[in-house]
C-alpha cells in the first residue's frame, strides 16, 4: 500500500508533528475495531467519490450498519436519507468545536469520542479541522481516509491513485464488518 | 469635536474688561452645538474602552481555532513549535498565535481601507475644499452611522471627516504594536483587539465612500440606480480599451472626465475589475464593469486591454509581467503599489505618452490623478493602433499544447480547489474542449496551476480559450451601487425587521475565492430574495449575482428592485460602501428606536445583536480586508458566514446550543435574568456547502426579540430549507419555540410532536427585553 506522504494540495505544508502513514489498511480497521467510542466522520465530497460499494455515502451505510457511529456534516444527512439511511447530522464547525471539548457527550449522549475517523471532505478543509483538533482536543485520536496523505490526523493513508485508494477502503470496511 | 482641539465654558468671568456670562472659547473646529443627542459613553474608544462588551460577546462565541500554521515565525527566537501545549521563547501558546494572527490580518485589512480612505479624503479635499458639505443619502439625516456611533461627531464638511480618520489611524497604530514580540498574551484579549481594528474598518470605510460620494456625485442612496453592462461582451474591443484595476476610483475618474472633456467617450472603451469598476460605473454608468477580481488574469490574457490603469488593492502583483507579454503599457497610480516603475508624476504628459506608445518604456508611476486621465487616454489611442490584430489569447493551437501535458498532477495539487486540470488536458490531447471550458466557471483565476507546471503550460489561458465563444458574448446588467440606505426606508422596514415580520436581511458581500464558482453566490440571493428577506451585496460578490440569468434571460438585477425593502436586491456599491450596511443596521437602532448613536457603542450594537436579524455572507471571502469587514459585523453582534475557503481565517466564533447557561440575557423591564435560546447561535462559521450555508442563514436570521409572528416567519423558512435540504424537520426546534404562537401554523401538528418528543417547556424560553448590559435594566424587580 502507497506510503507516499504527497500533499493532496502542495502548499499545505505540516507543522513539526506529523500523521503516521497508515502501513495497511487492516491496520485501520484493528484501530477502528479497538476503540471504545469511534466515530465516522463523512464529508460532503462523499457522493463524488467512486467506492466498490458505489460512492462513499454507500460505503458509509454499511459501516453504520455495522454498528460504528456515523456523522454526516455539510447537508449529506439528507444524501443518506434519501438513500433510507439514518444517520448523525453536524456541520463540521460545530463537530470540531465539540470533539475539543472534554466534557461533550457525544451525539447520541453515551460519552466522549476516542477516535475520529474523516473522509470525504475537501483537501484544505479537512487539514484545517484536524489542525484544531491536533492541538486542541490532544487525547482524541484521529484517523484521515482521505486519498492524499492528511498530516494533520494521528494516522492517514498514504496518497494513492483512485483505484488502490477504493481497494484499501474496501478492506477495511469489510475488516471492519468482520469482527462485528 | 476633535479631541485634539479645545473648548472652554466659563459660566461668568469678571475681568478688567467687563463682566462675561455663558462665555465660550473654541480653539482648533467649531464644536457642534445643534447636535440634541447627548454624548454617550465611549466616544473615540481607545483599544480597550469596548472590551468587557467584547468579551460578553466572546464568552458565548468561543473561538475555535484550526492553526493554519502550527509555528510562529515573526521573531529570531523563532521558529518556534506551538504544537498542542508547547509555547514559543516569548511565551505564547497556540491560541494566542492564533489569535494574533487574526489581528494582524484585521489590521492589514483596516489599514488598507483607512490608507484608502486617507488619500481618497486628502485629494478631495485639496479638489473641493475643506468646507464642502457633505451630501449622502436622500431623505437622509444620518449622513455617517458609523462615525456618529463611534466618534461621537456628527461630520458635515468634508474637514469634519479627517477628526474621524485621525482617530482611526492613531487607533491601528495602538494595535499593530500589540502584536509585537512580548506585547498581549491572551488570546480573548487578541480577539477583542481584532474587533476593535473592524471597527475601525467600518469608520474608515465610512469615511472614503461619503466623501467620494458627496464629491463625485455618486448615487445617493436611490433604489432604482441606474444599470450598467457587466462582462466581456461589454466591451467593443474594436476601440482603443482602457482597463482599470483596483479600488480607488480617483485616477479612473480622471479618466472619464478627460474623456467627457475632449468628447472621446464614444471613441475609448473603458472597463474596470474589482471594486474600482463599481465606483466608476457609479460615477458614470457608461464605464463598463469587466467583471470580479478572478477575471482579472484572464482578462489581460485575452489581449484586449489596450493600456492597464492600477490604483490599489487585490492586484495581481504580477501584473506588469504579464502585460509585457502582450506589449500593453502600464500607469501604476498609487504610493502603495508601484510596481517598481519610474515615478513621471512630474513629467510632461505628451513625454510620458510618446515613451509609453513607442514602447520606450513599458510603464510609468504617476500619483496626479488629473495627469493620469490625460496620459492614459493618449496613450490608448497611440498603443491601440498598434496592437490592431493582437487582440486576442495569443496561444498556439490547444491540442498542441496539451500534448505536452505529463499528467503529473502538479496543478491539480497546486490548483485550490483541485480542479481536474489533468483530466481536461488528456481530452483536449484528442481535440475535445469541454472539460477545459467546463472550468471556466469554476477557476478562481489565481494561476497557481501554471507556477506549478513543469513543462510551463499556460492553463488559464487555455481554459479561457477553450471557453473563449461564451465569454466575449456575455454581457450581464448589473444595477450600479447606490451606496447609503435611506432613512425613509428604514423608517418604513424598521419595525418589521425588528419585530422579525422580515425574516432577515442578508448581506451577500466579499471576494470571489468561491469553491465551485460563482454561480452560487446568485443561487443563494435568489433563495432569499424569494423568501422576502432583504439582500444587500456589494463587491466581487455583487458582480457575481448579475452573471447568473434564467431560462428567460433575464439576472436578478432585472427581476428583483433595488430598494431596502423585503425581496429587495441591494447593491451597495464596492468594498469601502459596506459601511452601508452596518450602517443600515445602526439606524434601525437610532432611527426606529430612537437610541441615540453619540458615542453609544455598546447600547447599539447590544440593539442590533437581540433585535436586527442581519447576517453576513462571504461565500468567497480572500482578504484581509474581508477580515476586518468582517470583525466590524461580529462587535455590532452580526454574525459572519463564510464559505470553506472561510475556515483558513484560521478561527470561528462559535456558540454552543447545548450549553443553556451560555444563552441568557438580562430582561431590561425589571432585570431578571432569563433563558433565550442560542439565537444566534454563531458570530462566525465557516459552511461546507451552499445547502448548509442557506439552513444556517435562516436560522442566524433569528433574534431573542422576535414577536411571536416574526418568529414564526423565520422558523418557516429555517424549515423549510432544512427539510429540502437535509430532508427532515431540523432537530433543534425546542431550542427556538418559545411558545405555541411561534409555531408556524401551516407545521403545526408537526412540530408540536417533535416538542413534544424533546421535553419542550412552554415558556422556558423567554420572550424579554433583551440586553446583555447590566446597566441598560430599567427598573429592579
Amino acid at each position: 500500500m502507497s506510503a507516499k506522504t504527497v500533499l493532496g494540495q502542495t502548499a499545505e505544508i505540516a507543522g513539526p508533528k506529523k500523521a503516521f502513514i497508515i502501513p495497511k489498511p487492516e491496520v485501520a480497521a484493528a484501530m477502528i475495531k479497538r476503540a471504545k467510542r469511534p466515530l465516522l466522520v463523512v464529508g460532503a465530497e462523499a457522493p463524488k467519490m467512486e467506492t466498490k460499494d458505489g460512492d462513499l455515502i454507500d460505503t458509509a451505510i454499511k459501516v453504520s450498519r455495522g454498528g460504528i457511529s456515523v456523522v454526516a456534516t455539510g447537508h449529506m444527512v439528507g444524501e443518506f436519507r434519501r438513500r433510507g439511511s439514518e444517520v448523525h447530522s453536524m456541520p463540521l464547525m460545530n463537530l470540531g468545536d465539540r470533539l475539543r471539548d472534554p466534557e461533550w457527550m457525544g451525539l447520541d449522549g453515551k460519552g466522549r469520542y476516542d477516535l475520529a475517523v474523516f473522509v470525504g471532505f475537501s483537501y484544505y478543509l479537512e487539514w484545517l479541522v484536524q489542525n484544531g483538533l491536533k492541538s486542541f482536543a490532544q487525547d482524541l485520536t484521529m484517523i484521515s481516509l482521505s486519498r492524499s496523505y492528511q498530516p494533520n490526523a494521528g494516522w492517514s493513508l498514504g496518497s494513492m491513485k483512485a483505484e488502490e485508494w477504493k481497494e484499501v477502503i474496501d478492506v477495511i470496511v469489510e475488516s471492519i464488518r468482520e469482527g462485528n | 469635536m476633535s479631541k485634539k482641539d479645545l473648548k472652554l465654558k466659563i459660566d461668568e468671568l469678571t475681568s478688567t474688561l467687563g463682566v462675561f456670562r455663558g462665555l465660550e472659547i473654541e480653539v482648533g473646529r467649531i464644536h457642534d452645538g445643534t447636535w440634541e443627542e447627548p454624548m454617550g459613553p465611549t466616544p473615540f474608544p481607545s483599544v480597550g474602552t469596548l472590551r468587557s462588551w467584547d468579551r460578553k460577546l466572546l464568552e458565548r462565541y468561543k473561538p475555535f481555532y484550526m492553526p493554519f500554521c502550527d509555528l510562529c515565525c515573526l521573531c529570531t527566537f523563532g521558529k518556534c513549535d506551538l504544537t498542542g501545549n508547547k509555547r514559543g521563547a516569548c511565551g505564547i501558546t497556540m491560541a494566542g498565535q492564533q489569535s494574533r494572527i487574526v489581528l494582524i490580518a484585521c489590521c492589514i485589512g483596516a489599514s488598507t481601507h483607512t490608507a484608502h480612505a486617507r488619500h481618497m479624503l486628502d485629494h478631495l479635499l485639496q479638489e473641493y475644499g475643506r468646507d464642502a458639505p457633505l451630501e449622502v443619502a436622500l431623505n437622509t439625516g444620518v449622513e455617517a452611522p458609523n462615525i456618529r456611533l463611534v466618534c461621537g461627531i456628527r461630520p458635515k464638511t468634508l474637514r469634519d471627516l479627517e477628526d474621524a480618520l485621525d482617530y482611526v489611524e492613531t487607533q491601528l497604530v495602538q494595535l499593530v504594536a500589540a502584536t509585537h514580540t512580548g506585547q498581549e498574551g491572551d488570546n480573548i484579549d487578541f480577539e477583542s483587539k481584532a474587533f476593535h481594528a473592524g471597527m475601525l474598518d467600518h469608520v474608515a470605510m465610512e469615511v472614503a465612500d461619503i466623501s467620494q460620494i458627496t464629491t463625485l456625485s455618486l448615487p445617493k442612496g436611490e433604489a432604482e440606480a441606474p444599470m450598467t453592462e457587466l462582462g466581456y461582451g461589454s466591451i467593443d474591443a474594436t476601440k482603443p480599451v482602457i482597463m482599470c484595476i483596483g479600488h480607488n476610483v480617483l485616477p479612473s475618474v480622471d479618466i472619464i472626465d478627460y474623456l467627457m472633456e475632449n468628447n472621446l467617450f464614444g471613441e475609448v472603451e473603458i472597463g474596470g475589475l474589482c471594486c474600482t469598476a463599481h465606483d466608476m460605473s457609479r460615477y458614470d454608468k457608461r464605464s463598463k464593469v469587466i467583471g470580479p477580481i478572478s477575471w482579472q488574469l484572464r482578462f489581460i490574457r485575452a489581449g484586449i486591454p489596450d493600456l492597464i490603469v492600477v490604483d490599489e488593492q487585490c492586484l495581481r502583483t504580477d501584473v506588469m509581467i504579464e502585460a509585457r507579454k502582450l506589449g500593453v503599457p502600464v500607469i501604476a497610480t498609487s504610493e502603495k503599489s508601484c510596481l517598481g516603475l519610474a515615478d513621471r508624476t512630474h513629467d510632461d504628459p505628451d513625454t510620458i505618452v510618446g515613451d509609453m506608445t513607442t514602447g520606450a518604456v513599458d510603464g510609468v508611476l504617476i500619483l496626479d490623478p488629473r495627469k493620469v486621465g490625460e496620459v492614459s487616454v493618449k496613450t490608448v489611442i497611440g498603443v491601440a493602433k498598434k496592437r490592431e490584430g493582437k487582440k486576442r489569447f495569443n496561444i498556439e493551437e490547444i491540442s498542441e499544447l496539451a500534448n505536452s501535458c505529463r499528467a503529473c498532477m502538479e496543478c491539480v495539487h497546486a490548483c485550490p480547489n483541485n480542479l481536474p486540470i489533468v483530466d481536461a488536458m488528456q481530452s483536449a490531447k484528442e481535440g475535445d474542449y469541454t472539460q477545459l471550458a467546463a472550468l471556466n466557471d469554476l477557476c478562481v483565476g489565481c494561476a497557481r496551476c501554471e507556477s506549478a507546471c513543469p513543462v510551463e503550460l499556460p492553463i488559464i489561458s487555455m481554459i479561457s480559450k477553450a471557453n473563449e465563444d461564451a465569454n466575449i458574448h456575455e454581457v450581464f446588467p448589473m444595477r450600479v451601487g447606490r451606496g447609503a440606505i435611506q432613512d425613509t426606508e428604514i423608517r418604513e422596514v424598521g419595525q418589521p425587521i425588528v419585530f422579525g415580520e422580515i425574516p432577515g436581511v442578508v448581506a451577500i458581500v466579499g471576494c470571489a475565492n468561491y469553491p465551485a464558482g460563482g454561480d452560487d453566490v446568485a443561487r443563494m440571493a435568489e433563495e432569499f430574495l424569494k423568501r422576502r428577506f432583504i439582500v444587500l451585496t456589494s463587491g466581487c460578490s455583487a458582480m457575481n449575482i448579475a452573471m447568473t440569468k434564467d431560462e428567460d434571460g433575464l439576472n436578478l438585477y432585472e427581476k428583483y428592485p433595488g430598494h431596502f425593502d423585503a425581496g429587495g436586491l441591494v447593491n451597495v456599491g464596492s468594498c469601502v460602501a459596506n459601511s452601508h450596511i452596518t450602517g443600515a443596521a445602526i439606524k434601525i437602532a437610532n432611527i426606529f428606536a430612537k437610541r441615540s448613536l453619540r458615542g453609544n457603542y455598546e447600547e447599539i450594537a447590544d440593539y442590533i445583536y437581540n433585535r436586527v436579524g442581519a447576517v453576513g455572507l462571504a461565500w468567497g471571502a480572500m482578504s484581509q480586508k474581508a477580515a476586518s469587514i468582517a470583525a466590524g459585523c461580529w462587535r455590532l453582534g452580526i454574525p459572519v458566514v463564510v464559505g470553506p475557503h472561510g475556515a483558513k481565517y484560521r478561527r470561528m466564533l462559535l456558540g454552543r446550543s447545548d450549553k443553556e447557561e451560555d444563552w441568557t440575557v438580562f430582561n431590561a423591564r425589571d432585570g431578571e435574568e432569563v433563558y433565550v435560546g442560542p439565537a444566534p447561535e454563531h458570530l462566525f462559521y465557516a459552511a461546507e456547502t451552499v445547502e448548509e450555508a442557506l439552513v444556517m442563514i435562516a436560522k442566524l436570521s433569528m433574534r431573542p426579540n422576535d414577536t411571536n409572528k416574526g418568529r414564526a416567519v423565520k422558523l418557516s423558512h429555517y424549515i423549510d430549507l432544512h427539510k429540502t435540504h437535509y430532508g427532515s424537520m431540523p432537530d433543534d426546534l425546542h431550542l427556538y419555540v418559545r411558545r405555541p404562537q411561534d409555531i408556524p401554523f401551516t407545521m403545526k401538528d408537526e412540530i408540536v410532536k417533535i416538542l413534544e418528543e424533546a421535553g419542550w417547556v412552554e415558556d422556558k424560553i423567554s420572550i424579554p427585553d433583551p440586553t446583555l448590559l447590566d446597566r441598560m435594566v430599567r427598573r429592579r424587580g
